[in-house]
C-alpha cells in the first residue's frame, strides 16, 4: 500500500539534495546516478512486491488509483 | 590439428516404405536422446537425421548435473564424467574486477557436480552408439524430414533422401529437428515471445592453459570494452569465447580469421599461444510453440522452445523434455496408461519452458540492455557490486539451468501431511545421496533406474511390517539408517535429510526420477491411488 501522506523528516532537504547531486551532470551520467539511487533504496524497502506498487504508482504519472 | 575427427556415419540407402511405430526426426542431441531411452524401454524407433555426422562444433557444452543424471540413467553418465570439465563455480567481472562469484553445488554427496564441460559432439557420438548398441534404433542418416500431414490415426511423413523422396506413415512423430524445425513450418505452427538482435562470436581455441576450471563472464572488460565476454573450458585444451558484438556488427566480417585472431590475443595478452578450432556468430531468440503436443506429433528440445545460451538452458531443458516423454510413450504403448497421460507432456513441459524463457530472457535483458534506462540500470547494478553486497545478487551474467519442478502437474498427488520446504515435494526430481550397497559405495538414484515406478521406503524392515508390496506394481527400494542386509545404506543419513525422511517414510518415483507422492506412514491404498494417477489412469 502505497504511502501518500508525507512521511518525510526534511522535504526541502531531500528536494535540494536531490538536485544538487545531479548538478552538472550530463543526462547519461545523470540517468546512472538516479538509477543508482533507485536500487539502494529499493533495497531499503527490501520486500520487491513494495517497489512493484511504487514503480506502478509512479507509472500512472502522478494519478492516484 | 583439429583435436577431434568427426564421423562419418553410412548412407545405407532410403528408409523402407511402410508404417512405423516411433519416428524421430532429428538425430541432435535431443532426438538421440529420446530415442535411446525409449530403445532403452523397448520401444523400436526410426531415427532420420538430415546429415551424417555429429553437430559440427561444440555447441552445447554445459551439461547440467539432472542431464548427467539422465544420461547415468542412460548408461552414459560414467563416461561423460570421464572426459568432461568439472565446474561448480562461476565468478563474475566488471572491468577489471572480480565482482561475484558463485557456487552452484555447495554441499558434498552428489554423484554428479553442478556441471560438466563436454563438446557436443562427444556426446552426441555416444548417444549414436549407444542407440546402435541396443538393437531397436534404426539410424537412417541423409534422411530429411521435409513434409508432413497429422491425421487422426497416424503421421504421413515425406523423407528426402539422396535417392528421391520417399513418404512413411508413423504412429507417433516426434520433432526433435531444432529451431528450424521443417515439422512446425510445415504444419504452419507460430512461435511466441522474443527476438533479440545483438549479435555473438563464439571462438573454440586450442590452448595449454593452467586455469581453475569455472565459469567466467566479463562486463565491459578492458579488452573488449563494449560488450561481454563469457569462457569455458572444454575437454582436450579447447576454451570457449563467446563475445557480445553488438547489433551492428557484420558476422562475415567478424568470422575472418585475422579479426578473430585479434580478439583473442587481446584477451589472453599479446603472449598467447593458441589456435582457433572454431568459430559462430549467431543471434538468438527466447520463443515457444504454443502447444508441444499436436495429436500424434511431439516437438522436443529446440524444435518447441528456444532461449539463449545464457544459463545453458537450451541442451538441458531440450534432454528434460526427452527425459518426460520418453516413459510415458512407452507407457501409452505398452497399455499400462492411456494416451491421456501424453497430454501430461504439455502440463509439465510448457511452465518448465517457460521458466526457462524467463529466466534466459532476463539475463539477455541484462546483458545486453535496450535503449538507454535499460542500459542506466544495468551499469549501475554493476557500479554499485563492488561495495554493495546486495546488487551483486542482481548481477545477471545467466541463472544457470536447473531441474523444473514440476508442481502444478496433474500427476503428482498432494501432501497430506507437513513437510518443510527444500525437502522434495512432489514434481521435484528426487535428489541423489551417497549410499552403501554391501559394503560398496553407491548412490540413491542409481536405484531409480526400472522401466515403471520405485518407491523409497526409509527405515528397516520392521518398520514395514505385512507390507504386501508385491500387489503394488512399484519397485520397494529399502533406505536404511542402519545397513540391513540388502537394503542401501544411508551411512551419512543424507538421504533420509534430503528426504525428511523418518523410519516409516514412504516416497513414490517416476520413470523419470521426479516425485509423484510421498508420505510419513506407509498407505498402501494412498499408494496405489497416487501410482494411477501419476500414469493418468481413472482414480
Amino acid at each position: 500500500m502505497i504511502d501518500a501522506e508525507q512521511r518525510l523528516t526534511d522535504p526541502d532537504g531531500l528536494f535540494e539534495a536531490l538536485v544538487a547531486a545531479h548538478r552538472d551532470l550530463t543526462p547519461e551520467a545523470s540517468r546512472r546516478l538516479d538509477a543508482r539511487i533507485i536500487l539502494l533504496l529499493a533495497n531499503q524497502i527490501g520486500d520487491v512486491s513494495v517497489v512493484r506498487e511504487v514503480i506502478a504508482a509512479a507509472a500512472r504519472g502522478g494519478a492516484s488509483e | 590439428m583439429p583435436t577431434h575427427a568427426y564421423p562419418q556415419f553410412t548412407y545405407d540407402g532410403p528408409v523402407a516404405p511402410g508404417r512405423y511405430g516411433v519416428v524421430v526426426a532429428g538425430g541432435g542431441l535431443v532426438g538421440l536422446t529420446v530415442a535411446l531411452d525409449l530403445a532403452r524401454r523397448g520401444v523400436r524407433v526410426l531415427l532420420l537425421d538430415e546429415d551424417q555426422t555429429v553437430s559440427q562444433g561444440s555447441r552445447a557444452i554445459c551439461f547440467a548435473k539432472r542431464t548427467l543424471e539422465i544420461y547415468d540413467r542412460l548408461g552414459l553418465g560414467a563416461r561423460i564424467l570421464a572426459k568432461g570439465v568439472v565446474w561448480n563455480r562461476g565468478t563474475v567481472f566488471f572491468h577489471d574486477r572480480a565482482v561475484y562469484s558463485f557456487d552452484l553445488l555447495p554441499e558434498l554427496g552428489h554423484c554428479f557436480p553442478a556441471f560438466v564441460n563436454l563438446q557436443q559432439y562427444y556426446a552426441e557420438e555416444w548417444l549414436t552408439e549407444a542407440c546402435r548398441a541396443t538393437g531397436l534404433v534404426e539410424l537412417r542418416w541423409r534422411h530429411r524430414a521435409s513434409g508432413v500431414e497429422n491425421r487422426a490415426d497416424g503421421v504421413v511423413l515425406t523423407v528426402d533422401t539422396p535417392d528421391g523422396v520417399r513418404v512413411i506413415a508413423a504412429d507417433w512423430l516426434l520433432a526433435c529437428d531444432g529451431a528450424r524445425s521443417s515439422i512446425s513450418e510445415g504444419l504452419g505452427l507460430p512461435f511466441s515471445g522474443q527476438v533479440f538482435h545483438d549479435r555473438f562470436l563464439i571462438v573454440d581455441v586450442v590452448m595449454e592453459r593452467d586455469m581453475p576450471a569455472e565459469r567466467r563472464f566479463w562486463f565491459n572488460p578492458p579488452f573488449h570494452p563494449n560488450g561481454s565476454v563469457l569462457l569455458h573450458r572444454q575437454p582436450d585444451n579447447v576454451w570457449r569465447i563467446d563475445f557480445q558484438l553488438g547489433p551492428d556488427a557484420d558476422p562475415e566480417t567478424e568470422k575472418s580469421p585475422e579479426r578473430v585472431r585479434a580478439r583473442v590475443a587481446a584477451m589472453l595478452g599479446p603472449d598467447a599461444r593458441f589456435e582457433i578450432e572454431w568459430v559462430s556468430a549467431y543471434t538468438f531468440r527466447c520463443r515457444r510453440l504454443a502447444k508441444f503436443r499436436h495429436g500424434r506429433i511431439f516437438f522436443l528440445g529446440d524444435a518447441a522452445h528456444q532461449v539463449s545460451p545464457f544459463g545453458a538452458r537450451g541442451g538441458n531443458g531440450g534432454v528434460q523434455d526427452a527425459d518426460n516423454l520418453g516413459w510415458k510413450l512407452h507407457a501409452a504403448l505398452t497399455g499400462s496408461a492411456s494416451e491421456a497421460l501424453l497430454d501430461s507432456y504439455d502440463a509439465e513441459r510448457i511452465p518448465a519452458s517457460d521458466e526457462n524463457i524467463e529466466a534466459s530472457t532476463r539475463s539477455t535483458e541484462f546483458i545486453t540492455p535496450k535503449g538507454e534506462a535499460a542500459r542506466a540500470y544495468r551499469d549501475a547494478v554493476l557500479e554499485l557490486s563492488g561495495a554493495y553486497p546486495f546488487a551483486r545478487g542482481l548481477v545477471n551474467s545467466g541463472r544457470l539451468s536447473r531441474p523444473a519442478v514440476l508442481a502444478g502437474s496433474p500427476l503428482n498427488t498432494p501432501d497430506d501431511a507437513i513437510w518443510p520446504a527444500g525437502s522434495c515435494a512432489p514434481g521435484a526430481v528426487a535428489i541423489d545421496a551417497p549410499v552403501r550397497l554391501d559394503g560398496r559405495d553407491d548412490w540413491l538414484l542409481r536405484h531409480v533406474d526400472g522401466d515403471g515406478f520405485t518407491l523409497l521406503l526409509f527405515g528397516d524392515t520392521d518398520d514395514f511390517p505385512q507390507a504386501d508390496l508385491a500387489r503394488l506394481a512399484v519397485r520397494p527400494v529399502l533406505v536404511s539408517p542402519t545397513g540391513s542386509v540388502g537394503a542401501l545404506w544411508d551411512h551419512a543419513g543424507l538421504a533420509a535429510a534430503r528426504y525428511d525422511a523418518h523410519p516409516g517414510t514412504a516416497i513414490l518415483l517416476r520413470p523419470d526420477q521426479h516425485v509423484a507422492a510421498r508420505w510419513r506412514q506407509l498407505d498402501l491404498d494412498a499408494i496405489a491411488t497416487a501410482r494411477r494417477r501419476a500414469l493418468a489412469l481413472e482414480i
